[in-house]
């Protein structure tokens, strides 16, 4: 799901940046041709107006995924074991409990009526109560994902400055002690499980100086500046995990850009080292850097479960699996449309960065 | 003053027993009720329950699916909210088990115990004001059991024929005789609610010590006293806020750091290294839950009982306690009642892991080769390992046991229940009745271990109506022989409920009928400053 909205795919942030410029202007620019009708008037728009073009041909595209995804969510949560009905009882169903319930929420009907009834309603805007707590999902969505986001936003507050930061300094000092020592430390931290990562940071920071808030429960009613210091820890768990990853990616692009052979030509020229870096350097090095910032943005909104229930933090990852526990569909559907929305969308901002950093990529071959 | 004495008197100070613990070890140490008593107050002076405070509790088994209506109750974080907001009918007795008073001040049944007359007290009011009445407590009853019923509790109370009220007093007619009517009423469910819910099961609106002032569900929730409880022995701290905290080293983190007074599902194997913490005190009671391996009776090649009888004496369930539950849990004895029940049938010997007598009977039943037993980590934490130790202990009587670990999702509708032989996990029922009607009866569908004996079924529908509770415990003692020597259970241990507060937190009554108190943990406790 995640490498067809992103024609770069995911990048390995070991290889080289050149691999994926090529792809992104090869696939991500060129799919549009296939439909040959079009082509004439299609191909001068996408001169005259490539970002444009892309834009729109995103959004097409992803009103299908997203429509396959519902499909493939209901199909899932129909082949797991159990309905909503039996699950949600668990060892008090009785035969007749079970009964009532399938018929109250309609479950006793066809598969393909109920999806079309569903997707009705979701197509209106209108997703629907959770069949649990017979609550409003928009409403339950609205404060998880507004949780979510809250906490994402601040982990990559932090995180991506700090990463392009020492991915720079790393190039700076490449092969001396500070590179060493960034390295070292951030492949540390990749390399511990982010649920070690937190309960590390809960048993000193929480148990044994009693200096951070603990357990990280936001809830109604809670100021702001409460809520600040509840994420804490949860913040600094998240940036030490996504922290590795991009300095990784900043260093290789900047320094595979460094080694090539115009960037010797404008040092012979005798350029001073910030004009090479900003403005020869760097736009042929974002793309690839935006491209891992932008999956670990989507990871830090839509895979952070594990953190979320070490930390006690209400977001949308304990609420989804809360739900398919017990087949809770308006829920999952809902859940799963939103993730698959934040990685399109994530995607297609860093193609859109990467276009707009380097003009090559605007005129496609 | 003897020791004994003595060591009941330090307990008390040290706040480590109450005072209706005080009174059952005092007599059973044999030292008259009213002496006891005054040796509990002297006791005890510094050790009156104190009002005021805000406890916290952090708990696990809530979900973001939790439903506010008590007939949805599901999860351990609403079994505990829904006894802080509300009352049934009936509740249990902490050490005995037996039906104690609430809502319904007393009651009697007809002389085949299929009319039961309650009545109900008077002058206690829903947390809007306005009083309870007989109607409210039909039209409650009638919301769990009628037609369209979705309630968790239905299959406790589906035997209610009849509800009707009667001055003071509400009369339930049944469809056969039960005489365990008044412990079934005890049900966490059957909250008595404004209309029996019927206008608005959400409203969480009852009799009960504290009222629900914000839930999010899966996350939070807080409860305040309320000023006009009818009873005064109850709800001693101001307020309360339970905190949804599904992993268990956050719980003790949690605890551990002083964010949290009391948390539940503490893990037996971290248990010891929680314990070292000087501010933390381990709070384990017995239960009803056991880990069971399961034979089905009518299958090859455990249609045999010699086989059976083998397959039982080749467990070592001393072992299985220490290992598997770090020995908070206590042997059982193969039939699925323990002492926590009332009428538990006392005297049985206990079943001991002895080779030699597996090995007999094995050589008797004539079987060859391997027994394949299936197992999952979700048939109870550590099933797995069970497993294996269970292979060990059986090949020393020559025994040879193939294990095969299933997928968890899907073992409970794959595996349990379907294949001859598998290890599983019963929640206990409130009654003998209820287990045994649940999981021995022919007829019963999550009869796991295709138990079908005629004598039993029948001896199970006697007792079911009688009266007399010495004639009772008979046909009891009959029924656990039964199983216990003929049945497809092998039941090693039942485990404790094993829970940790700090030790602020004062007055917890270790309760037989359920985890957490009973579930009444929050309205029991004070905090001692």
């Amino acid at each position: 799901m995640a490498a067809a909205p992103n024609p770069a795919g995911p990048v390995d942030p070991l290889a080289a940046g050149e691999t994926s410029l090529v792809s992104l202007s090869d696939a991500g620019l060129a799919a549009p041709h296939s439909s040959a009708s079009a082509r004439g008037p299609w191909r001068r728009f996408l001169q005259r107006s490539p970002l444009a073009a892309l834009v729109i041909q995103r959004l097409a595209l992803s009103i299908a995924l997203l429509f396959a995804v519902s499909i493939m969510i209901f199909g899932g949560i129909e082949a797991l074991p159990g309905d909503f009905a039996t699950t949600y009882l668990g060892q008090s169903a009785t035969p007749q409990a079970v009964a009532n319930i399938r018929a109250d929420l309609g479950l006793d009907r066809p598969v393909t009526t109920r999806y079309v009834e569903w997707l009705g309603g979701a197509l209106q805007g209108d997703f629907g109560t959770s069949w649990a707590s017979r609550n409003s999902v928009s409403e339950q969505i609205g404060k998880r994902l507004g949780n979510s986001l809250f906490l994402a936003f601040f982990a990559a507050l932090i995180s991506i400055p700090l990463a392009v930061g020492l991915g720079m300094l790393a190039v700076q000092y490449r092969n001396r002690l500070p590179d060493k020592i960034i390295n070292v430390v951030s492949l540390a931290a990749i390399s511990l499980p982010e649920f070690f990562v937190g309960y590390l940071l809960i048993m000193v920071f929480a148990v044994q100086y009693g200096v951070a808030t603990f357990p990280a429960t936001v809830f109604d009613g809670m100021g702001f500046f409460d809520r600040l210091s509840a994420i804490a820890l949860p913040v600094a768990t998240l940036v030490l995990v996504v922290l590795a990853h991009m300095m990784r990616m900043t260093r290789a692009a900047i320094l595979n850009v460094m080694s090539s052979a115009y960037v010797e030509t404008a040092e012979l020229k005798g350029l001073s080292a910030f004009r090479i870096i900003a403005r020869h350097a760097a736009p042929n090095a974002v793309a690839p850097v935006v491209n891992v910032i932008a999956l670990n943005l989507a990871y830090l909104v839509v895979g952070v479960v594990v953190v979320e229930v070490v930390f006690v933090y209400p977001g949308m990852g304990q609420y989804m699996v809360d739900a398919v526990t017990v087949r809770d569909m308006p829920v999952v559907q809902a859940c799963g449309l939103i993730f698959a929305a934040f990685y399109i969308f994530l995607n297609m901002a860093a193609d859109l960065i990467a276009i707009v950093a380097n003009p090559r990529l605007r005129h496609p071959r | 003053m003897n020791d004994w004495t003595r060591h009941l008197k330090q307990q008390v100070t040290l706040g480590a027993m109450n005072r209706r613990e005080f009174m059952g070890r005092a007599a059973a140490a044999g030292i008259a009720a009213a002496s006891a008593g005054t040796l509990f107050s002297t006791a005890a002076e510094a050790q009156e329950p104190k009002r005021g405070g805000h406890l916290k509790l952090g708990l696990e088994g809530g979900s973001a699916t939790d439903s506010k209506d008590p007939a949805k109750f599901l999860s351990q974080v609403m079994f505990c909210i829904g006894r802080c907001w509300g009352d049934m009918l009936v509740e249990s007795h902490p050490t005995t088990g037996a039906a104690v008073p609430s809502l319904a001040e007393s009651w009697e049944p007809s002389a085949d115990a299929s009319t039961w007359t309650f009545k109900i007290r008077k002058g206690v009011k829903f947390h809007d004001g306005k009083e309870m009445t007989v109607q409210d407590v039909v039209k409650t009853l009638q919301r769990h059991t009628d037609a369209k019923s979705e309630s968790g509790a239905l299959g406790v109370v589906k035997s209610i024929k009849e509800i009707k009220a009667d001055g003071d007093n509400v009369v339930l007619t049944l469809t056969e005789g039960n005489a365990d009517l008044p412990l079934l009423l005890t049900d966490y469910h059957l909250v008595i609610q404004p209309n029996g819910g019927y206008d608005d099961p959400f409203a969480s609106i009852g009799t009960g010590p504290y009222k629900l002032l914000t839930f999010e569900p899966g996350v939070r929730a807080t409860l305040e006293r309320n000023k006009d409880d009818w009873r005064s022995d109850r709800g001693y701290v101001d307020s309360i806020e339970i905190i949804n905290m599904n992993d268990a080293t956050a719980r003790v983190a949690a605890l551990s750091s002083g964010q949290v007074h009391f948390i539940n599902r503490v893990d037996p194997k971290t248990v010891n290294l929680l314990k070292r913490a000087p501010t933390v005190e381990i709070l384990s009671t017995s239960g009803r839950g056991h880990y069971v391996f399961i034979m089905h009776c009518d299958k090859a090649p455990f249609d045999n009982n010699d086989l059976r009888m083998a397959l039982k004496y080749a467990m070592d369930r001393e072992t299985m306690v220490q290992k598997i539950l770090g020995g908070y849990g206590k042997v059982g004895n193969d039939f699925p009642i323990n002492s926590t029940y009332a009428l538990f049938p006392e005297g049985i010997e206990q079943r001991v892991y002895d080779p030699d007598k597996a090995a007999f009977h094995y050589k008797k039943s004539g079987h060859s080769g391997s027994v394949l037993l299936r197992t999952s980590d979700v048939a109870f934490p550590g099933a797995v390992d069970a497993a294996v130790l269970y292979q060990e202990s059986c090949k020393k009587a020559g025994i040879a046991i193939d294990i095969k670990r299933e997928p968890g999702d899907g073992y409970w509708s794959n595996v349990w229940n379907v294949q001859p032989f598998s290890t599983s996990y019963w929640g206990g029922r409130p009654t003998q009745d209820q287990m045994y009607s649940t999981a021995y009866l022919s007829t019963a569908d999550w009869n796991d271990t295709r138990f079908r004996r005629p004598d039993f079924d029948k001896l199970l529908l006697q007792a079911r109506a009688e009266l007399d509770e010495a004639k009772r415990k008979d046909m009891y003692r009959t029924m656990a022989m039964m199983v216990r020597d003929e049945g497809g259970l092998i039941l090693p241990m039942f485990n404790d409920f094993v829970n940790a507060s700090s030790k602020k937190v004062k007055g917890y009554v270790h309760d037989i009928g359920n985890d957490m108190s009973n579930g009444y943990v929050a309205t029991r406790v004070w905090l001692d400053a």
